[in-house]
């Protein structure tokens, strides 16, 4: 029964970590799919963690946080279109220059507010009468069926008592395949990251496709930010993303830039730190693992998957090109 | 106002004063143009001769910086494609503008959607497409991603696609470049259909032939200016050809009989399978003489290209054996291209700015590439600049490239004396076999003359020559005997006095005559 425990366990920290990468690894999804490189996923996420996590604590609701955390990562995503698509900048350098600016801006503005150390407030505290974190939510009956064995683990540990947003980040999955697939919108943004030219001469404008492509991933970015903030910790502290947008890059690519491969790739990631997390301090045949080793596992997956094993991950393919109308 | 009324019956299309400045570039200087409704109107003109440009501000691409375009009539301001599309314009680019990963529906309906869903559009569309392609002889298979469609199929999508939204005019911008004669003949006979249902056409070409063949009236383009608008039943290849350059020109090159003597390159069951694990050539075999030019013929993408990068050692090859003017080349004897330019093998590359130049290079530094290890340009730590500055302007000279000036970029040249550069630089180094890919690919018709004048020099000089080109006028005119490539294999052998445009595009589409299936069973007897 053990074993089983730990297992229920594992899943459940994989289903936690594998929700911010899921939203950022769709938001991410939008903006390459319409053919521009996110390389920013991390400063998004970085800046909508710390608006969420302000916001929530002045206001004292969480949603309040959710709301900024998306205003926020919308305002840095159409800065990066800004950059991108009006004047055609490299897509990785501003993409970079976001993540510099993300991670100073919140340091800096957070200290300044509420000096300390860059961090913000802890969002519950009995003191103040303070609870501005997502509450989890208990399935019915999830109480009663806990100590049924299998179906209590099952139903009460691993699939009850999540925070909103993990539940809205396994939605958020068909409903951005629809988005993509079988909506006017899609076949639209899907079209401009591959050939914006064709776009152009079909009589749709490729601005004004990839300023929406990025507004949209703006908002997904902002639930995995106010995720990690407002959700699974109850604060902001510097540079808390962690390099959760490059991971969620990779397991987009992983996934072949398709909503159910990425999503099944963030829930592999997912898995991997989860694992990480619970064998720190394991021995293996009379060694310590090295919990970094552990820890480095996804990106190495990512590297040696690439390389070979997966096939070709073939990106859209106009992706990283700023379109400029040519010369016939 | 009268004749105000009277035009709008009669013209689909009117241009007055479109001009039009890139920068220094004057692309369209007050251009006038008349189309009448329900004819095929052709525009030809030089590379480089404002064609382009002028119907991408019909297309509303570009926005002129003056002057009125009106349809039927009235004056319209097109600021974008989207306007254009809505004022019944439908355009067939020259480079597809295609979605190569979608369906050839989903292609068509991409813009054209009825609604926020797909699912609706698709079905609409496939039965309006259903419709159209049965009238007009445009079948398509309508649900296999275009990348795996043929670039005839591409095309008749291209045309469906704007015969979708509506077109009354139809723009066709170089449509033949990538079609067999018979794909060609399939096209025209499409247009003729379209203009019988009261769609009007304006085809864009370099090819005479072709504007001679199916246009009713035909307006000619030079330099930026509209030189002429004349009956298309009035005039010939001639006249039109001097109204282009402005000078009379040679059509056809003045050609001796070809004296062979041995074989300088030999090919032997060669065969290449890239890297997506498509067969590329499949037991290629030919053999060229010292003092004779060989042509292969084929549309663009049955293997011309690998076989040209593989004998040129850019390309490994996989099985059959090469002897290039005495040196073996195959799979366990592997030449890189610096080698086998030292074996005396010149080669003038399909794409000059993919393979041939390196477009922010300066003209003498392209006058050296791939020889600037030759001992003549190098000193004993550094290469002689001087030297080689002066080689270039010595060559410049003698091949009439303008302007020269040997400090200029690359890319600041025209078309044509970019090519006069890449074949200056090869031919110089008098190599024993020159191997050449589409000589006059974006050249205008002054510069093709000379440069056929030159290979034709180099043959009568006794060099082994394979011209590899899609023009089927410059492998006929050029080439001694002439081999048809079609899927990486060459279907068979036709000596150039047998090669008539019918016999080659029927070969070029794996069908062989029986007279040359006779002749070549005579031979091999």
């Amino acid at each position: 029964m053990e074993l089983f425990d730990s297992i229920i366990l594992i899943l459940d920290a994989t289903l936690r970590n594998a929700t911010p990468l899921i939203f950022a690894a769709l938001a991410g999804m939008f903006s390459e799919r319409s053919g521009i490189v996110n390389i920013a996923l991390e400063g998004k996420i970085l800046i909508s963690a710390f608006a969420g996590a302000s916001a929530a604590y002045y206001t004292g609701s969480p949603w309040m946080g959710l709301l900024a955390g998306i205003m926020a990562s919308v305002v840095f995503a159409q800065l990066h279109a800004f950059a991108t698509v009006t004047h055609n900048g490299d897509h990785v350098v501003s993409g970079l220059a976001i993540n510099i600016l993300a991670a100073g801006l919140t340091a800096a503005v957070g200290n300044y507010w509420f000096s300390q150390g860059g961090n913000t407030p802890n969002l519950v505290s009995r003191a103040e009468e303070l609870n501005a974190r997502f509450e989890p939510i208990v399935f019915p009956f999830a109480e009663a069926l806990s100590d049924v064995p299998i179906i209590g683990g099952i139903y009460s540990e691993l699939l009850s008592g999540h925070y909103i947003l993990v539940y809205l980040a396994f939605l958020a999955v068909p409903l951005c395949w629809f988005v993509l697939f079988r909506t006017r919108f899609g076949l639209r943004l899907r079209a401009t990251g591959e050939n914006p030219q064709a776009v152009d001469t079909a009589g749709i404008s490729v601005t004004q496709v990839r300023y929406l492509a990025l507004l949209v991933c703006g908002v997904l970015a902002g639930f995995a930010g106010v995720y990690l903030a407002v959700a699974l910790t109850a604060q902001f502290s510097p540079n808390m993303s962690a390099g959760k947008g490059y991971m969620a890059l990779a397991a987009l690519i992983f996934g072949k830039w398709r909503p159910k491969t990425t999503m099944l790739a963030c829930l592999l990631f997912g898995a991997l730190l989860a694992i990480a997390d619970r064998s720190q301090g394991a021995v293996i045949l009379g060694f310590e693992v090295p919990v970094q080793l552990v820890e480095a596992l996804p990106y190495i997956l990512t590297v040696v998957l690439l390389g070979g094993f997966i096939g070709r991950a073939i990106a859209p393919k106009a992706i990283g090109k700023p379109y400029v109308k040519e010369r016939a | 106002m009268t004749a105000q009324t009277h035009s709008a019956a009669e013209y689909a299309l009117e241009l007055r004063g479109i001009d039009k400045h890139f920068g220094a570039v004057h692309a369209n200087k007050n251009i006038d143009l008349k189309v009448e409704k329900g004819t095929i109107h052709g525009i030809v003109g030089e590379n480089g001769a404002g064609k382009s440009t002028l119907m991408s501000i019909i297309y509303g691409f570009y926005e002129a910086d003056q002057g009125d375009i009106a349809i039927d009539g009235q004056v319209l301001k097109i600021k974008d494609s989207k306007t254009a599309i809505a004022s019944g314009i439908g355009m067939v680019h020259q480079h597809f503008m295609l979605i190569q990963n979608f369906t050839a529906l989903e292609n068509v309906v991409l813009g054209a959607e009825s609604g926020e869903l797909i699912d609706d559009s698709l079905d609409k569309a496939r039965t309006e497409l259903n419709r159209l392609s049965d009238e007009f002889g445009l079948s398509v298979p309508l649900d296999q991603p275009v990348e795996e469609l043929s670039v005839g199929f591409q095309q008749r999508i291209e045309i469906l696609k704007a015969l979708y939204r509506g077109a009354r005019i139809l723009i066709l911008d170089e449509p033949t470049g990538v079609l067999t004669p018979q794909e060609t003949e399939h096209l025209f006979k499409v247009l003729d259909s379209l203009k019988a249902q009261g769609t009007t056409v304006i085809l864009i070409t370099h090819k005479l032939r072709e504007i001679l063949a199916a246009t009713d009236n035909v307006s000619v383009m030079r330099r930026g200016e509209m030189v002429a608008h004349v009956k298309t039943a009035e005039t010939t290849q001639e006249d039109l050809a001097e109204l282009m350059v402005g000078r009379k020109v040679l059509l056809r090159v003045d050609k001796g009989d070809s004296a062979p003597g041995d074989v300088k390159l030999s090919v032997r069951n060669l065969s290449m399978t890239d890297s997506a694990g498509v067969k590329r050539l499949d037991n290629v075999s030919l053999d060229v003489r010292a003092g004779e030019i060989v042509g292969i013929a084929g549309v663009s993408g049955n293997g011309q290209s690998e076989l040209l990068e593989t004998l040129a050692g850019i390309t490994p090859v996989d099985s059959g054996t090469i002897d290039l003017n005495g040196h073996t080349l195959d799979a366990q004897h592997p030449m890189n291209p610096s080698q086998v330019r030292k074996a005396g093998i010149g080669h003038i590359p399909e794409d000059r700015h993919r393979m041939g130049l390196i477009n922010t290079f300066s003209a003498y530094e392209a006058f050296v590439l791939g020889y600037h290890r030759n001992h003549e340009y190098n000193g004993a730590l550094q290469m002689k600049q001087g030297a080689i500055i002066e080689d270039c302007k010595e060559k410049m000279e003698r091949w009439d490239v303008r302007p020269q000036d040997p400090y200029l970029k690359t890319a600041n040249f025209s078309g044509g004396n970019q090519q006069k550069l890449v074949i200056a630089r090869e031919i110089e180094q008098n190599p024993d076999v020159l191997l050449i890919g589409q000589p006059t690919r974006g050249v205008d018709i002054g510069a093709i003359e000379s440069i056929h004048k030159r290979i034709l020099e180099m043959r009568d000089a006794g060099k082994a020559i394979l011209l590899v080109s899609v023009e089927l006028d410059e492998i006929r005119s050029l080439s001694d005997r002439i081999l048809v490539m079609f899927d990486g294999t060459i279907v068979g052998e036709v000596p150039a006095d047998k090669a008539d445009e019918r016999t080659l595009g029927l070969m070029m589409a794996n069908i062989v005559p029986d007279e040359i299936k006779a002749l070549q069973a005579e031979e091999s007897a």
